[in-house]
């Protein structure tokens, strides 16, 4: 089992996400994450789609995917040609005595305070995932009283689009 | 945008005067909703108009279905309709599976309709089965008001969701403007590519409501491209593997038929010498008849089909997908054999077994370019006769033909039923089967000569097809006989269309080959469950209170009704039933519940471990044998 991460540029339909996630739960995958959003293109949407699963099943799920009549595109984003973003915010136990601290480690990873209470903080970060994992580990001895994470995201580096020679009208 | 032209400048460029025109000009006088605006400006229809307006610029001439409330406002132009007939079954699924069987006679996407909820429902196995075969069929449904999606109101069912793992694609339609594109998106879905079902759901305010009726030239489908040409440098490998192999066997699968290529097929064997096989979708794409076809793979295959895929060194896989029932075990099928698979779908090359030579692309444009490849570039090989591996396939034809044992009962031998089914009405009559053994000694017994003449649910193995799925085709092609070969079990899963038949004129024949029982499960009962007949008889015939009566049932519903008991009288009936036109004949066969079907390759074992009849292992030769050249 490895993770890959797929971009699927889409046709902007109600329906959509249910017939590429239904297809992938029908294999018995499980979605590690989703993302959903329009492109610059406004009748096409773009998903991120992580999963974990080996290789040669995910060709065939792939293939499948190519075979929705709303699907115009997937590539594979693979790590080394592309950059992968994904958002979290935590809120942890915050008194007096242990703001100081949570904001030293704030200030390490780049992250940021969104909300300060009497007893409790927000902080909102982005990055690689495993970026986050490590801020998660050095916030989880204050209490982490309630994470939530968006998908990640991803681009592939350098001038090519996932949207070079999409349809540009509907 | 929509690219699109107004129906109004469109059909009278092309067709002046046209009749669906004029046929629509008197709805408009009753119900004020067709209102004919200045010339050049789309013509506004309700939706109900556009989707029968929008089935007619198609080419729909039929239509199987059965009116509920939220299709209603669509039925009441079909009334005025003079292009489109429209057959009223008895039971959605039978809509379903006739119109399946009017596809695969014709070619053309079959058309059925329904209400929302119940009736959408029971559409579901005929679109699952038409999914799982490759069947091009356009589904309609009524669904409640758009308002009302998600209320649980009176018969709302989401089709669309419950279809989309057995659809090819589907539309959900809740604005009259939507609807000539979603039909022909959906008409054009179903019929290209590889085929498959396509539902459309309409909501019963958008069929009510009015809009212009604008005829798209060709739907706008960005994502959805089916690759019809083959890859030059793939022809090319494919045909290096084939000048290279001594062994090579032609696995051809429903995809020929579908895509229309037994013409194609016939000049490549023929040009080199390699013996064809057909699985249970494929039979007709390639003559019986003729002296390379090896018979049917597979489960109940002819042992030299199967004995040759299991010796090949090389397959030629065209429209066919590996599927269970055709390679047994999968680690051990066709151990020896390279691999070139063509397939119109990518998704199943590769999917089962791994390929040496994958080609995409549309069955006859592979077939023709191959033979074109072959004959320019391996002049040489086309004059090799392939000797070598002929003695020995003509070898097991000799020594494993198609055979049966005659019962000690008195009653009629299945298979003889068949047979003489076959030979009375030719190969230009159409079979259609149900499930289970009978299906598969139709499989077996009737000599097929040409595509479409073959009927049956491979994939989803749906019992019950075979009535309903045959008054299709003979809805499809009325000049041709049609044969339902169906079983006392399947029979009595949708034999209310026969009132269908006989109300609409519909003159099929069945034969009902009545063992008393659930045959295929009585027979896996017999093999592996130690003859523990767990609720598999069906107490239908010899021996038996005979609940139902066939005869007695088919009197009833108008047809005529024949029983049989003993093969001195198969051919009788057969005559009899082929010279009466005016009404359904149903032909009760007697057979005795112990028949069985061979060979055998039990579920799930080696190919290898074929039974020719029970216990009785053929032999292959010894391996020096395999050599072929």
């Amino acid at each position: 089992m490895s993770r890959h991460t797929l971009s699927v540029l889409v046709e902007n339909k109600p329906g959509v996400l249910a017939r590429l996630t239904g297809l992938i739960a029908r294999r018995g995958f499980n979605i590690d994450s989703l993302a959903v959003g329009t492109t610059e293109i406004e009748t096409l949407s773009r998903i991120t789609v992580v999963v974990d699963v080996a290789d040669v099943p995910l060709e065939q799920v792939t293939k499948q995917l190519n075979k929705l009549v709303n699907v115009i595109k997937i590539v594979e984003l693979e790590p080394e040609v592309s950059v992968r973003r994904a958002h979290m915010i935590f809120k942890v136990r915050a008194d007096a005595a242990a703001r100081a601290q949570i904001a030293a480690a704030v200030e390490m990873f780049r992250a940021h305070i969104i909300d300060v209470s009497p007893d409790a903080m927000a902080i909102e970060a982005t990055g690689e995932q495993s970026k986050l994992d490590a801020l998660r580990l050095v916030l989880e001895p204050f209490g982490i009283k309630e994470i939530v994470q968006s998908g990640t995201v991803a681009i592939s580096r350098g001038a090519k689009s996932l949207t070079d020679r999409a349809p540009r009208s509907a | 945008m929509i690219e699109g032209v107004t129906l109004a400048a469109s059909a009278s460029a092309a067709k002046p005067g046209s009749p669906v025109a004029a046929a629509a000009q008197p709805k408009s006088q009753n119900s004020g909703a067709l209102r004919r605006q200045e010339f050049g400006a789309a013509e506004t229809l309700t939706g109900a108009e556009a989707v029968i307006r929008s089935l007619e610029l198609l080419g729909v001439d039929t239509v199987f279905g059965l009116p509920g409330g939220t299709i209603l406002p669509t039925y009441d132009p079909l009334l005025d309709s003079e292009k489109i007939r429209h057959i009223l079954v008895r039971h959605e699924q039978g809509a379903g599976h006739a119109a399946e069987g009017y596809a695969a006679a014709t070619g053309r996407v079959g058309v059925c309709m329904a209400t929302s909820g119940p009736g959408a429902t029971n559409l579901v196995t005929a679109i699952a089965d038409a999914h799982m075969d490759s069947v091009p069929l356009l589904a309609i449904t009524g669904q409640q008001a758009s308002t009302l999606l998600g209320t649980d109101a009176f018969q709302e069912a989401d089709i669309v969701g419950m279809t989309m793992p057995v659809t090819k694609h589907s539309f959900l339609v809740t604005r009259p403007e939507e609807i000539p594109h979603a039909i022909h998106a959906a008409h054009h879905i179903a019929s290209s590519g590889r085929p498959g079902p396509v539902l459309v759901d309409i909501t019963k305010d958008a069929q009510q409501a009015s809009a212009p009726f604008v005829w798209p030239d060709e739907p706008y489908l960005p994502g959805y491209r089916p690759v019809l040409k083959p890859h030059a440098k793939q022809i090319r490998e494919a045909a290096n593997l084939i000048s290279e192999s001594r062994r090579p066997v032609l696995y051809v699968g429903g995809g020929v038929i579908r895509a229309g290529a037994d013409k194609e097929l016939l000049a490549l064997a023929e040009a080199t010498h390699i013996p064809v096989v057909t699985t249970l979708m494929a039979r007709g794409a390639f003559p019986d008849s003729h002296p390379q076809h090896l018979g049917m793979p597979g489960m109940h295959g002819a042992v030299p089909a199967v004995a040759a895929l299991q010796k090949a060194d090389l397959l030629i896989t065209v429209g066919a997908r590996f599927d269970d029932r055709v390679t047994g075990n999968l680690e051990s099928f066709a151990p020896k054999a390279k691999i070139i698979h063509a397939d119109i779908d990518p998704a199943e090359i590769g999917k089962n077994r791994a390929v040496d030579v994958p080609i995409v692309g549309d069955a006859a444009e592979v077939m023709s370019e191959l033979l074109t490849e072959l004959q320019s570039s391996h002049s040489a090989l086309l004059k090799r006769e392939r000797t070598g591996w002929w003695r020995i396939l003509n070898g097991w034809k000799e020594t494993y033909p198609l055979g049966f044992e005659k019962n000690d009962e008195g009653l009629c031998d299945p298979q003889y039923v068949i047979s003489r089914i076959s030979a009375l009405s030719g190969p230009e009559a159409v079979y259609a089967a149900g499930v289970g053994q009978h299906q598969m000694w139709a499989a077996q017994f009737v000599s097929y000569e040409r595509p479409k003449s073959w009927l049956n649910s491979g994939g989803l193995g749906t019992m019950g097809y075979s009535v309903p799925a045959a008054m299709g085709a003979k809805v499809g092609e009325p000049d041709r006989v049609v044969w339902a070969i169906d079983g006392d079990g399947c029979f009595q899963m949708t034999n209310q269309e026969l009132a269908t038949c006989v109300i609409n004129n519909i003159p099929i024949k069945v034969a009902i080959i009545n063992n008393s029982s659930l045959g295929m499960v009585r027979q896996w009962q017999t093999l592996f469950y130690d003859g523990r007949y767990s609720h598999s008889d069906l107490n239908t015939g010899h021996n038996s209170v005979r609940v139902p009566d066939f005869v007695k049932l088919a009197d009833a519903y108008g047809a005529l009704g024949l029983r049989v008991d003993r093969n001195e009288d198969v051919d009788a009936a057969i005559q009899q039933a082929l010279e009466t036109n005016d009404r359904p004949v149903v032909i009760d066969f007697t057979v005795p519940a112990d028949a069985m079907v061979w060979p055998m390759v039990a579920a799930g074992v080696s190919n290898d471990e074929i039974q020719y009849a029970r216990d009785l292992r053929p032999d292959f030769g010894p391996d020096e044998l395999e050599e072929g050249s």
